[in-house]
């Protein structure tokens, strides 16, 4: 029986409870590789691709297209075609759902918060205990850490994974003082003081990326790595319209029509994603903190601060990842940097590279972080 | 007579006024100038001055559907009462509340009320913000004889004890609750309801100016000092009917000519403060030219005043919708 | 983010706002409890615990216990909105509404309009409602379409947890009176809420399911078996919209009609009576106004045209269910 294998409904993400399976990339009788795409997932927040998480041949698909299933229900069962029938039916009708629901990553992700001058900022941290140089995620302009509902688990395999709150974001403080680039820095410092961290590889997200370089920039020997994905920091442009439209949005319809904006697939805009922007922006004080640091960061539809020099003198791995659609932050700001930072284009994805190709950029990042001893 | 001159001059001007614009009223309804139906008030002038001339913009009263006359006492703009009654669009309520709605809460009048019982218990929860922000300011509700037997009236005498609310309950006892007798549809007495929710009552002669005066002083101090809600059972008439084109088949015989004769408020205020030495009768021919003045000014801007426009239809609902 | 309780959130929010305005006062029968009683004081903090807590620690000059009489202190609370407090008023059962409804309708929701304009009434009146308690017919109404009838009060119905604390914190803050819908089967259901302060802007329906086929319009605790029904009827393959227009008055008609304009197919779920209900008004509004984009008749579901039943065996009939709406709303995708 130790050759038949489960493949489970997955969990993305702290919420995710159950996923829609909306169809088979594979059949009955193929042989599949490890991360080869065998099913479509459709949660709440998003939809995305289900990797096989091991080699194998695919003896039957349990779950039917249009299920909804909870996390950890079986969907098929992997196994040699030598193994009877008789096994794969006990094994289905004796499968018991397991949590964690993917084997091998870390287990639950847990959720902070400490005083930083005086006032909360939050974070998520995953594969507490894990003995490799610390990740620290720092999501974009209005984003939080539940940004990296697709990577934070699978970057946990080895490392502990902190995902901050930026000021004014999240469940973080919404008081800031000037809403600026040094000032959301101060709070990742804060956050790798109180939790301890020596050395961590960054990895930011659009503005976050800028905020991990001027991080970067004052700690320069507690960040082991750089990774941007869509980084603000490397060239002035940045969609203006985009970021009014964002701050402006307070009904349904608007939300969507700005979060569109950030997808190569429009279609990925679910309903909770939606909401969850909504429901950000109706927190005391977070429109007043997205208008501040609209102001302060991306003064005039420009981007403030610009950080091209650190990353081609930075002397350490440094990675860029950029989708091809991208809407908000034109790609073209990556070219002319020198081969020391290695680019990574992606085609059609849009702004959310971590949400719209998550496994490229979990793979991307993972290799990246291993550049690096420990 | 302890009053200053200023102060009796403005008590009589107010009453004056009231007089003057209701006779003036009733006068106008007649033309068919006047669209809807009136209350008036003339008759029962001591009782709205005698109380108000106590209260400042600190105090709130609640009226009811016969509010003319506690607005004027209460300070409310004559002119924008006029208009208001005229259904014009810069009336006291944008010609959208008419005469049994008239309300001014920069002066603390929180409205006349259709809903008849309908004030005592907003009259709490103005007394209530009054204790709780300690602004020193107490509450009256004006209620009738016909109000003083509705469950919200006996209801509100219990609460204003219950939380020691800063209220004096005004119960104006004018013989007549629409048509019906008081004598007939009020069970017990007022003071006997005042003793049994444990309050303080006084009953008072309502066409006495001085009476109703002197009557309210410590109810109303009682209540600015903590002490609680009292009850004044003030007995007075109407001069004209329950509403203007009430026949008042019900009323005896020569009854209001009666009244009229000897139970005139504003003749009994002006033998009292003559006989005293302290005004003139010229004293109060002046004043009673003025509000004449004021008064025909006031109609006759109402009746050159606009009309509200279609654009006024969908206003003032709601602050925010 | 923390789970709560429907009730828990509604006395977070009434809790953050009193300490965040001091106008802010609560007032109703035993909304601490055992005033004057030689027990314990905060005895109930509500008959269903929803103001537990609020009297220790904001005292009885803002948590006040009142006598049994609605009109008085519900009046009370409107002269006191007019005078310049916030109070938040319960009268305890929606179904009391009959001994007080002077006060709210006449007075409270008239003052702006017949003051002209000049009057500002900040009054929340909370409110039970709602079938399922065995609670028979005079604790158990779902009266709020009557309230939504009346030209100067907004009406809320939250449907959850999340709803309820922003949708309160919203009412507080609102200038206008509005009637705050509390559906007693709900206080014990769960789900996220902020700890921080937030408001929910009213007329601003939530779209809880999107799907192509049909739109569900569902009120308070029928917005939870609208996408019980929605789930169901997904793994059928039918899409099915469920709106939840979190308040009677304002109502956004708009995101009705848009979806309607999408699906073609209207179902309303209402647990008030049939007549001059919710369900009635919103089929009125979309066979009014988007009459072209239908491609089936509109479809209501109410309990029936009766009090509300004792019997636990007649009560669970005479609430809509969601097998229910999951059978309508399917025949009208199938016809």
């Amino acid at each position: 029986m130790s050759d038949v294998m489960p493949l489970v409904m997955p969990k993305w993400g702290l919420s995710m409870e159950e996923g829609t399976l909306t169809a088979w990339l594979v059949a009955e009788g193929d042989d599949i590789a490890k991360g080869q795409e065998v099913a479509e997932i459709e949660t709440t927040k998003i939809a995305n691709v289900l990797e096989s998480p091991r080699p194998g041949h695919v003896r039957r698909l349990v779950a039917k297209v249009g299920d909804t299933l909870p996390v950890g229900a079986l969907l098929a069962v992997l196994a040699p075609a030598s193994v009877p029938e008789v096994d794969i039916d006990a094994f289905v009708a004796g499968f018991v759902a397991a949590a964690p629901a993917q084997e091998g990553e870390a287990a639950a992700i847990a959720e902070a918060r400490f005083e930083h001058a005086g006032r909360p900022i939050a974070y998520k941290l995953a594969g507490a205990g894990q003995e490799g140089d610390p990740a620290v995620l720092v999501h974009g302009f209005g984003g939080d850490s539940d940004n990296w509902l697709f990577n934070i688990e699978a970057l946990a395999a080895g490392r502990p994974v902190y995902a901050i709150d930026l000021p004014g974001h999240g469940h973080s403080t919404k008081q800031l003082d000037r809403g600026d680039i040094d000032e959301m820095a101060s709070a990742v410092l804060a956050l790798l003081d109180e939790a301890g961290l020596g050395r961590v590889h960054l990895v930011g997200h659009s503005l976050g990326a800028a905020v991990a370089l001027e991080t970067l920039a004052r700690a320069p020997g507690r960040v082991a790595s750089f990774a941007g994905l869509a980084p603000a920091g490397l060239a002035e442009t940045v969609n203006a319209d985009f970021i009014n439209a964002f701050v402006a949005a307070e009904k349904r319809r608007d939300v969507k029509a700005a979060l569109q904006h950030l997808f190569a697939d429009p279609n990925l805009v679910s309903p909770a994603m939606i909401e969850g922007v909504q429901k950000y922006k109706r927190l005391e004080g977070a429109r007043e903190a997205l208008a501040a640091i609209a102001a302060t960061s991306l003064p005039a539809g420009r981007q403030a601060r610009l950080y091209r020099d650190l990353v081609a003198e930075a002397r350490r791995p440094m990675l860029v990842i950029w989708g091809r659609n991208d809407a908000v932050l034109d790609p073209a700001a990556a070219e002319g940097l020198p081969d020391s930072v290695e680019v990574l284009r992606l085609d059609d994805v849009g702004h959310m590279p971590h949400m719209e190709a998550a496994a490229a950029v979990n793979e991307a990042l993972a290799r990246h972080f291993s550049k690096v001893g420990g | 007579m302890q009053h200053s001159r200023q102060f009796l001059l403005d008590s009589y001007r107010s009453m004056a006024t009231i007089r003057r614009f209701e006779d003036r009223v009733h006068d106008e309804f007649a033309t068919g100038k006047i669209p809807g139906f009136v209350h008036l008030y003339a008759g029962e002038e001591a009782s709205a001055v005698g109380v108000c001339s106590h209260l400042d913009d600190r105090d709130v009263i609640a009226s009811t559907h016969r509010g003319h006359g506690h607005c004027i006492a209460k300070g409310c703009d004559v002119v924008a009462m006029m208009k208001e009654i005229y259904g014009r669009r810069d009336g006291a309520c944008g010609g959208k509340g008419g005469s049994m709605h008239i309300a001014d809460l920069s002066r603390g009048m929180l409205g006349a009320n259709g809903i008849v019982g309908g004030g005592p218990p907003l009259i709490c929860g103005a007394a209530l913000t009054a204790k709780y922000l300690k602004t020193g300011g107490v509450a009256v509700a004006f209620v009738g004889d016909g109000g003083s037997n509705q469950g919200t009236t006996l209801e509100s005498y219990n609460l204003a004890k219950v939380w020691n609310l800063p209220v004096i309950f005004v119960v104006e006892d004018n013989g007549y609750a629409e048509s019906t007798a008081s004598a007939w549809s009020v069970g017990g007495s007022q003071l006997g309801r005042a003793k049994g929710f444990g309050m303080p009552g006084v009953e008072v002669d309502g066409f006495d100016f001085f009476a109703v005066h002197d009557a309210a002083r410590e109810p109303i101090e009682r209540a600015r000092n903590g002490g609680g809600p009292s009850l004044m059972h003030v007995r007075l008439t109407r001069f004209y009917g329950h509403f203007e084109g009430d026949a008042m088949t019900y009323r005896a015989q020569g009854e209001v000519t009666k009244l009229r004769a000897g139970h005139d408020s504003l003749q009994i205020f002006r033998g009292k403060v003559t006989q005293a030495g302290v005004l003139s009768g010229e004293d109060l021919d002046v004043v009673e030219a003025d509000v004449a003045k004021l008064i025909d000014d006031a109609v006759s801007r109402s009746e050159a005043a606009a009309m509200p426009t279609e654009a006024d239809l969908l206003t003032d609902v709601y602050v925010r919708y | 983010m923390a789970k709560k309780t429907y009730r828990q959130a509604i006395n977070e929010a009434i809790a953050q706002e009193m300490r965040r305005d001091h106008r802010v006062i609560v007032m109703g029968e035993d909304n601490a409890g055992g005033a004057g009683a030689p027990g314990e004081s905060d005895a109930w903090g509500g008959v269903l615990g929803v103001t537990k807590g609020l009297q220790p620690e904001f005292g009885p000059d803002r948590v006040l216990d009142t006598p049994i009489s609605e009109s008085a202190f519900i009046g009370a609370a409107a002269g006191a909105a007019a005078t310049g407090l916030r109070p938040v008023a319960e009268l305890m059962f929606v179904d009391f509404m009959g001994v007080c409804f002077d006060q709210i309708f006449n007075q409270a929701a008239k003052f702006r309009y017949m003051f002209g304009g000049k009057a500002v009434t900040p009054l929340v009146v909370r409110t039970m409602y709602g079938a399922g308690l065995r609670a028979a017919s005079q604790h158990s109404q779902c009266l709020y379409p009557i309230f939504t009838h009346i030209p100067g009060l907004k009406v809320v119905l939250p449907s959850t947890p999340y709803e309820a604390k922003g949708l309160m914190i919203q009412a507080i803050r609102d200038d206008d009176p509005v009637i705050f819908f509390e559906h007693k089967a709900l206080y014990d259901e769960t789900g996220d809420v902020p700890d921080e302060s937030y408001t929910i802007p009213f007329g601003e329906a939530n779209l809880t399911r999107e799907g192509g086929d049909v739109t569900i319009v569902a009120f308070g605790r029928m917005v939870g078996f609208a996408n019980q029904a929605a789930d169901e009827l997904k793994r059928e393959g039918i899409g099915v919209t469920v709106i939840d227009p979190r308040t009677t008055s304002p109502l956004d008609t708009e995101t009705i009609l848009d979806s309607v304009g999408e699906t073609g197919r209207l179902v309303v779920v209402d647990e008030a009576h049939p007549r001059c209900s919710m369900a009635a008004d919103i089929a009125r509004l979309v066979a009014e106004e988007a009459f072209g984009a239908l491609k089936s008749p509109i479809r209501t579901i109410t309990p029936p045209h009766t009090p509300v039943p004792f019997s636990p065996a007649l009560e669970d009939l005479y609430i809509p269910s969601a097998v229910h709406i999951r059978d309508v709303a399917r025949s009208l995708v199938k016809a």
